[in-house]
């Protein structure tokens, strides 16, 4: 594929050990798995499988119970880090040759504002009285404040500020004309119809810069050719950008026309991890969607190991 | 009566059972209120007296009034709503909007001369006084609560309380230690957003109602330590004495190193006035000029994003603490600036100055205006305060009602009643739309219903 360059094979994301308990309610059961750079992984399973809680949980929106979540950009040999990192008790460790950084231990704001890991949500959550414009101003914020100088300079009206804010502007009309979204840049993000605010949310993460995008049911919602362009968009970011994508979806034409790896859950356990193909076919998956016919139930539950 | 409304028909009948049944209901309810009067006679008896006459007046006016209502005020509501928006107006409504802010600044700055030409030197200084400075500290305040209720959408009930810190801090400073006043104006703001920052920290993970019953809670308990700490703030008796502020080292008094001999002038109080007239103009256009310089900054951008969703902004990387810190903190310094302010025009200040109902006054300010827009806060405040400055000065209603009349006690009720009135018609506000910081092509101006108004 054309973002070979950026695929080599390394892991920008490890998931190890992920425990998320509710009270008595286990919602992730001891999860491990990887995302690879340069991949699309779509992690999948039937509602209340626990998708949407390991997201908070790698956003740092949920203090994992248990369990280790490593983040790594740069060079592989960072990775070697990792346990010395642990033992430190700190939250990252930045070196010449890249970071790596234990998103547990990250309130969610850092998690995109050093990490740079960027979300969206489920239910879109744009800025809907600002405009589509300033949504993605919003997002180049950490940026803009350092070259405000902390609002000081900005008020002064700093000529260093000035060209910092045309770069953001020159930033976002960039990614509108990726998104289609050029023509409404002056409208209220809350007018934009359906389609067109899902991919806004996606162009306002895009904003952050970040290394491992995280899409919450990106095609929720979206006509088969809204759905389509979806795809297209999304592999552009991946062999463009180099930019690794984690994504929770339903939408099968989605999953197994763009991801490169899957990662399946039921009851917050994982079932099956691996090539689209091999999951489509694997029968504690088919099991987890379709359920199997009677005289099978004992068979697959012997497998799943109920 | 709706039916025939909706329609936009005059309906007669419905008209006349309506304004019966409303007479009939008002009768009910003002026959023990009014109708009776309960009294004492010369010989301590309790006696009953009936009020016939005023009650069938009042009675007989809340009718007339509602058949007026059904039958000629709603058919023509209804006809206007079905009515297309003329164009005409609309561009009328963009001159006006154009010119209303430069026309408005020229105003206030001629002001003082127009007064001094129309009222003369003793009616001059009660305008000045009384209107100008007067309600442009009320514009100010309201510019800066707006910065914390409007931009930031956390609602605070106890925003008197940095006031307060303001005043204090400059009377006792200047008093103690002897400082100028230009000395303390950024002491004061720099005390007062300290204050705003300390209420912040507690209040953070707080939303909504529980976050403007602690901030009500702040005011007071700011207020209560003012009144009881008395060896530093002399209780309710307030401090007394506190330096006026100087035109640049040079007392506003009768000596001969006075203003006005200085100046080769005839002494006279106005001069102070119109000092501070000025003075109180520059730093609420300056309180204006950096909020409108704020919102084009990542800041201000980042604190209207905290108003529609937080965790969206958390998830950008936004730090939502020091967002919020940094607008109380904003909000609190402009309250202190007004505060010394106030301090250095009174010449006196005590806890009464600064109770619940002042917070609630710049809140109402706010809201009324529209959150979040400029000139809405200033024609909310030339309508509360200029509203009340002007009750006081229509004597001529007392010989319509007797001498014992007074318009200024009937302040709340009408204040009331145009809440009532704008909350109705306008629900966000007299100016609710939004306008965006930041524009490729077009400004578009945002409509008030895509605009959250924040849940703290």
């Amino acid at each position: 594929m054309a973002g070979a360059a950026a695929r080599d094979g390394s892991t920008v994301l490890r998931v190890e050990h992920l425990t998320m308990r509710f009270g008595g309610l286990v919602a992730i059961d001891n999860l491990s798995f990887a995302v690879e750079r340069g991949t699309i992984t779509a992690l999948i399973g039937p509602n209340g499988a626990g998708k949407t809680t390991v997201f908070n949980c790698i956003t740092g929106f949920y203090k994992p119970t248990e369990g280790r979540i490593a983040l790594h950009r740069g060079d592989a040999a960072v990775w070697d880090s990792l346990d010395a990192l642990t033992d430190s008790g700190k939250r990252g460790v930045v070196r010449s040759d890249g970071a790596l950084y234990l998103l547990e231990r990250m309130p969610d704001f850092l998690v995109t504002q050093q990490a740079r890991v960027a979300r969206t949500f489920q239910n879109i959550r744009l800025f809907p009285g600002m405009t589509v414009l300033e949504n993605l101003l919003v997002a180049q914020h950490n940026g803009l404040m350092v070259a405000s100088g902390y609002t000081l300079l900005g008020v002064l009206g700093f000529p260093s500020y000035v060209s910092a804010e045309r770069a953001a502007l020159d930033k976002a009309r960039a990614w509108l004309e990726r998104f289609g979204l050029i023509e409404r840049a002056d409208d209220p993000a809350g007018v934009l119809p359906y389609g067109a605010q899902r991919r806004l949310e996606i162009a306002r993460a895009m904003c952050t810069d970040p290394v491992l995008l995280c899409l919450d049911e990106p095609a929720a919602g979206l006509n088969p050719r809204e759905s389509a362009e979806l795809n297209e968009l999304l592999l552009a970011i991946r062999d463009e950008f180099a930019i690794s994508i984690l994504l929770i979806e339903h939408d099968m034409s989605v999953v197994m026309g763009i991801s490169d790896h899957v990662v399946v859950l039921d009851y917050g356990v994982k079932i099956a991890d691996g090539a689209p193909d091999a999951v489509r076919n694997d029968a504690k998956v088919i099991a987890a969607y379709l359920g199997v016919a009677d005289e099978e139930v004992a068979k697959i539950e012997a497998e799943v190991g109920l | 009566m709706a039916s025939g409304a909706q329609s936009g028909r005059v309906d007669m009948t419905g008209a006349l059972r309506d304004a019966g049944f409303t007479g009939l209901v008002a009768f009910g309810v003002l026959l023990p209120l009014i109708g009776f009067l309960t009294g004492v006679d010369g010989s301590n008896q309790l006696v009953l007296t009936t009020r016939w006459p005023l009650l069938l007046a009042i009675v007989a006016v809340v009718a007339v009034c509602r058949f007026l209502y059904c039958f000629a005020i709603m058919p023509w509501l209804a006809r206007r709503a079905q009515q297309p928006i003329r164009a005409a107006s609309q561009a009328w409504r963009g001159i006006v909007a154009n010119w209303f802010v430069p026309f408005g600044i020229a105003f206030l700055i001629i002001y003082p001369v127009i007064v001094y030409l129309t009222a003369g030197t003793s009616g001059g200084q009660k305008w000045i006084d009384n209107f100008g400075i007067q309600i442009l500290i009320y514009v100010m305040l309201g510019w800066g609560l707006n910065i914390v209720v409007g931009l930031a959408g956390l609602l605070d009930l106890g925003y008197v309380a940095f006031y307060a810190v303001g005043a204090y801090s400059y009377a006792l400073l200047a008093k103690t230690f002897g400082l100028t006043f230009w000395i303390l104006l950024p002491l004061a703001g720099m005390l007062s957003s300290f204050w705003g920052i300390l209420l912040g920290f507690p209040v953070l993970r707080l939303r909504g109602d529980y976050l403007a019953i602690v901030t009500l809670a702040f005011g007071e308990i700011i207020r209560l330590i003012l009144i009881n700490w008395t060896a530093l703030t002399n209780g309710y008796a307030g401090i007394t004495g506190i330096p006026r502020p100087t035109f640049f080292g040079i007392p506003f008094n009768a000596n001969d190193d006075g203003f006005a001999a200085t100046f080769g002038l005839p002494f006279s109080p106005l001069y102070r006035v119109i000092f501070l007239y000025y003075l109180i103009l520059a730093l609420a256009l300056l309180t204006c000029f950096v909020t409108v310089r704020l919102r084009r900054l990542p800041i201000g951008r980042a604190w209207e994003a905290l108003r529609e969703d937080e965790i969206a902004c958390r998830s950008l990387g936004i730090n939502t603490t020091n967002t919020k810190l940094t607008a109380f903190a904003m909000g609190a310094m402009f309250a202190g600036f007004a505060g010394s302010f106030f301090a250095a025009r009174e010449a006196f200040i005590s806890p009464e100055s600064f109770t619940f109902i002042e917070s609630a006054t710049i809140l109402a300010i706010v809201v009324l205006g529209g959150m979040g827009s400029q000139v809405g806060v200033v024609i909310a405040a030339i309508a509360m305060i200029g509203g009340t400055e002007i009750l006081r000065e229509l004597d001529f209603l007392k010989s319509i009602f007797g001498p014992t009349f007074d318009p200024t006690q009937y302040r709340m009720l009408l204040f009331g009643f145009a809440m009532v009135a704008i909350m109705i018609w306008r629900p966000r506000g007299l100016i609710s739309t939004r306008e965006p910081s930041v524009f490729l092509k077009r400004r578009k101006t945002i409509a008030a219903d895509l605009v959250k108004q924040g849940r703290g």
